[in-house]
């Protein structure tokens, strides 16, 4: 397969960046997108051009690390699935694929397609935690959770932290994030105590990292590489009001 | 033999540590008369991790949480990207809920035995003995550990074990482990009591004196050099099983920090000990980054097996029952399709390099659920799995639940690392190895899900109460600084390096050198190795290191953000990662574990010990050249090393 490419080329954070095309051939269905991205970088560099910076790790759609916007869609146009899970039998020729980082002002473009989301730490360092010390805790067995339970616990927990929630949002609102990780918590008996503080102190924390807020349009949800669902950010709101 | 590519040192002792005593209460003991840090003076002590996954996020958090001031640095974009995040199928432990004749005595015995007896027993009855409280640790942190409907914790069963010990989360227990160490590392950064340094690579460690002092680190994002100091560096690094190209891990994953500070005079061991995974998915062309692991856990329900018709053209729905190879289960009737990775992935190569793979490369083997969804019902498959089979369908459009999955072995974790004693310190005073940077507890061969305990209990357990007792021993108790002699030629040093290779400007990709060295690796080092292909494969990776620094092309500057530059680096310190790998596959003369000989085997085709002359560990000093062999002999006190049968 052949494509056209239009890629967001920004050499640092304060150059003003610009769409640049390439093309790129010989790429087969199987590839991943990824993947094809390593094999214009191999053309470039051979060519003495400087190579596409995208981030990306484990290549298998746990660590959260990969993550552009593509045709206008965070994570591509596939439901559920993190880019670099992607691959290039869900595109057609005939079209440009244009590739952008995810924006949003608490995401400041590092280079090229790479942002920073460090402020996403920042929210964890916060409250997104149960304070319990190392190496000391009960049988666990003294703890009983429903298996229902932790199945809905483990929905919220599952999220892998790439940010595509809010580079989809008009606001550039990280409230899914933050609200996967209180919803994790809170549903589970060892985080009830710490329930409201950590609310409060998280909510509060995204506000002063500088993003949007939530106008509930939903937009995360259907980007969400695992599908973590808006009733999260419901049940943050109901804690929030409470603390 | 003068033209051994090695020397053996018989002078050089090395102290393994273990305390004296009963197996059961060596632990015990080491705690009890260990040597600690008050707890107003502990602000004073700092202390470097390197690595943010489960060993040294835990063993950052658990240090902090004790007062000490603690400085963490990745090179991912955050702490809980960290490769350990992939983890899929479980973590062992002995709580015996099962109630099958499970004890920390069964676990430790299954744990060597897994290992081919290859590994210290003390360590092993430690790993053991601290597992059941890892599962309370994490469950109080929030571990959404998979429940029965009671509510009480679930368990399943992993390859090479006849007890159901491994807690499991989904199929992503890694990621919910690691979640549960950064939080409590984050926590600690809230706090101001670590400072964590993500997209920071360690280049170097510095050394004076004999003991380590710091580090140099390059911040990725802006290329920028700088020096750290501390009392204690604690290298938490990961496995180097990335050198063979295609593999389970991380793009990132790379052996840098452990082969620096080799340079610098730690020790390797068993550097060429590596996991190749049998259950992954198999390479589909040249243009492949990596390869899938498919949780291990799939093999409690899932059966594997090959056409009995060599070149099978026939789909595997149309080959009739009767045509069917079950391998394992005909090998290996008492452990089946449970027999452990290293017996199992030799087991798929033989019948590949038979002729009886399949799928478009005839590289595969299959995983067959179709017994298990006629038993168990497609919808207790689906929660078990579903996960699993929904990423097999993203990577190959197929469907697993209507045709089997095809898989193939891929290398996964690698055994060896740093040679550490019974506190986890390597032989340079002051320098720590935990995690799968280290060699220790898993021998020749890991048993699955023993990684995910191994880092954990390293990071919260055994260093947070070693570490404290070197700190304690010092003579010299102040902050070094990072004005030193040894800091500045360390940084020159770094920075000479990175120009250098900037500076050859040839004409092949850093990738390109890298597949190349995986090839070689792969088909000389891997799943099989005999004296021949190992001297050839010396060899032919001399060659190949000449080339990459007359030939290889980085582009760019050293001071900026520049991934082709963090990549040569890293592909420069396989190269010779590589050669030592072979060297120490060459000068064991044995097959054990994961590491197979062709010209030691049995009659049957199964790895032949040789306990008489290699009961030891294989440990390494850095020559260019010829690194020389140092033996730390395995003193087997409470069991006695049995052939390692899984019939």
């Amino acid at each position: 397969m052949k494509f056209e490419l239009k890629i967001w080329r920004q050499p640092n954070p304060d150059a003003k960046g610009a769409f640049q095309k390439y093309s790129v051939k010989d790429i087969s269905p199987d590839m991943s997108f990824l993947e094809m991205l390593d094999t214009l970088n191999e053309e470039l560099i051979l060519k003495g051009d400087p190579p596409v910076a995208f981030d990306h790790d484990c290549r298998e759609g746990i660590c959260g690390q990969c993550g552009v916007v593509i045709n206008g869609r965070a994570h591509g146009p596939l439901d559920q699935t993190s880019t670099c899970q992607l691959h290039m039998r869900s595109f057609s020729e005939e079209k440009t694929i244009t590739i952008e980082p995810f924006r949003a002002a608490a995401f400041p473009v590092k280079k090229d397609l790479k942002v920073d989301r460090s402020a996403l730490d920042s929210i964890i360092a916060e409250g997104g935690f149960i304070s319990v010390e190392t190496g000391q805790a009960p049988e666990a067995n003294t703890i009983l959770i429903g298996s229902e339970q932790v199945e809905e616990a483990f929905d919220a927990a599952s999220c892998i932290g790439c940010g595509a929630c809010v580079a989809s949002c008009k606001n550039a609102s990280v409230a899914l994030f933050t609200a996967a990780k209180i919803s994790h918590l809170s549903k589970l008996p060892q985080g009830q105590l710490e329930r409201n503080s950590r609310t409060k102190r998280m909510v509060q924390a995204m506000d002063k990292m500088g993003f949007g807020s939530c106008s509930n349009t939903g937009a995360c949800e259907v980007e969400c590489p695992q599908g973590i669902s808006i009733s999260h950010i419901a049940h943050m709101n109901k804690l929030y009001f409470r603390s | 033999m003068p033209d051994r590519p090695f020397t053996i040192d018989t002078f050089t002792s090395l102290d393994p540590k273990v305390p004296l005593g009963p197996l059961e209460n060596k632990w015990s003991h080491f705690k009890n008369n260990s040597r600690l840090v008050s707890p107003s003076n502990r602000k004073n002590y700092h202390i470097i991790v390197v690595g943010t996954g489960l060993a040294g996020a835990s063993a950052a958090a658990s240090l902090a949480e004790q007062g000490y001031k603690v400085s963490t640095f990745c090179f991912q974009d955050s702490p809980r990207r960290a490769h350990s995040v992939a983890a899929q199928g479980g973590v062992n432990a002995m709580k015996n809920y099962q109630n099958d004749g499970d004890s920390v005595f069964r676990m430790f015995y299954d744990t060597l035995k897994g290992g081919d007896f290859r590994s210290r027993e003390a360590n092993v009855y430690r790993l053991a003995e601290c597992s059941a409280h890892l599962i309370d640790q994490a469950v109080a942190q929030g571990v959404p550990f998979a429940r029965e409907y009671s509510g009480y914790l679930a368990n399943r069963s992993f390859g090479g074990v006849q007890v159901s010990r491994t807690f499991y989360a989904r199929g992503q227990t890694g990621q919910q482990l690691l979640l549960g160490a950064y939080q409590a590392m984050m926590r600690q950064v809230g706090l101001g009591k670590i400072k964590s340094y993500s997209r920071h690579e360690m280049l170097d460690l510095v050394v004076e004196d004999g003991s380590a002092k710091g580090i140099i680190v390059r911040n990725l994002d802006t290329g920028m050099i700088s020096r750290f100091a501390a009392h204690a560096v604690v290298l938490a690094t990961g496995g180097f099983g990335k050198i063979y190209y295609l593999s389970t891990l991380a793009m990132g994953c790379n052996g840098t920090a452990i082969w620096r500070a080799h340079k610098r005079g730690a020790l390797t061991a068993c550097p060429s000990w590596t996991q190749i995974h049998p259950t992954c998915l198999p390479q589909s062309g040249t243009h492949q980054s990596k390869l899938t692991l498919m949780s291990e856990s799939l093999r409690n329900d899932g059966r594997i097996w090959v056409p009995k018709q060599k070149n099978e053209t026939r789909q595997a729905k149309d080959i009739p029952e009767e045509e069917r190879d079950y391998y394992l289960e005909r090998r290996y009737p008492s452990f089946g399709n449970l027999a452990p990775r290293d017996i199992s992935s030799r087991a798929a190569k033989e019948r590949i390099d038979a002729g009886y793979g399949v799928g478009k490369m005839k590289n595969a083997v299959y995983l067959d659920f179709k017994d298990a969804i006629a038993v168990q019902g497609l919808e207790v498959i689906k929660r078990k799995y579903g996960n699993l089979f929904d990423m097999y369908k993203k990577i190959t459009d197929v469907n697993a639940y209507e045709e089997p999955m095809l898989i193939s072995p891929a290398a996964h974790f690698s055994m060896g690392g740093l040679w550490v004693d019974y506190e986890l310190g390597t032989n340079i005073p002051g320098l720590f190895a935990i995690g799968e940077a280290n060699f220790s507890d898993h021998g020749a061969n890991r048993l699955g899900a023993n990684s995910l305990l191994q880092a954990c209990v390293d990071g919260y357990y055994i260093l947070p109460n070693t570490l404290p007792q070197y700190l304690a021993s010092m003579d010299d108790k102040k902050l070094p600084v990072v004005e030193s002699p040894e800091f500045d030629a360390a940084e020159e040093k770094i920075r000479n390096s990175l120009q250098q290779l900037l500076d050859i400007r040839g004409k092949r990709t850093v990738d390109d050198f890298h597949r190349q060295l995986g090839k070689i690796l792969y088909d000389k080092c891997g799943l099989s190795r005999s004296a021949e292909e190992l001297s050839k494969a010396i060899q032919e990776i001399d060659e190949l290191m000449a080339l990459f620094y007359r030939d290889v092309k980085v582009p760019g500057k050293q001071n900026e953000m520049n991934d082709e530059l963090e990549k040569a680096g890293r592909v420069a310190d396989y190269l010779e990662i590589g050669r030592q790998m072979c060297i120490d596959a060459l000068s064991r003369e044995e097959s054990c574990g994961a590491h197979f000989r062709e010209e030691y085997q049995t009659a049957d085709g199964e790895a032949l010990r040789d306990d008489k002359q290699f009961r030891f560990v294989s440990c390494w000093k850095y020559d260019k050249e010829r690194p020389s062999l140092v033996k730390e002999a395995l003193n087997f006190e409470f069991v006695t090393p049995s052939e390692r049968s899984y019939k």
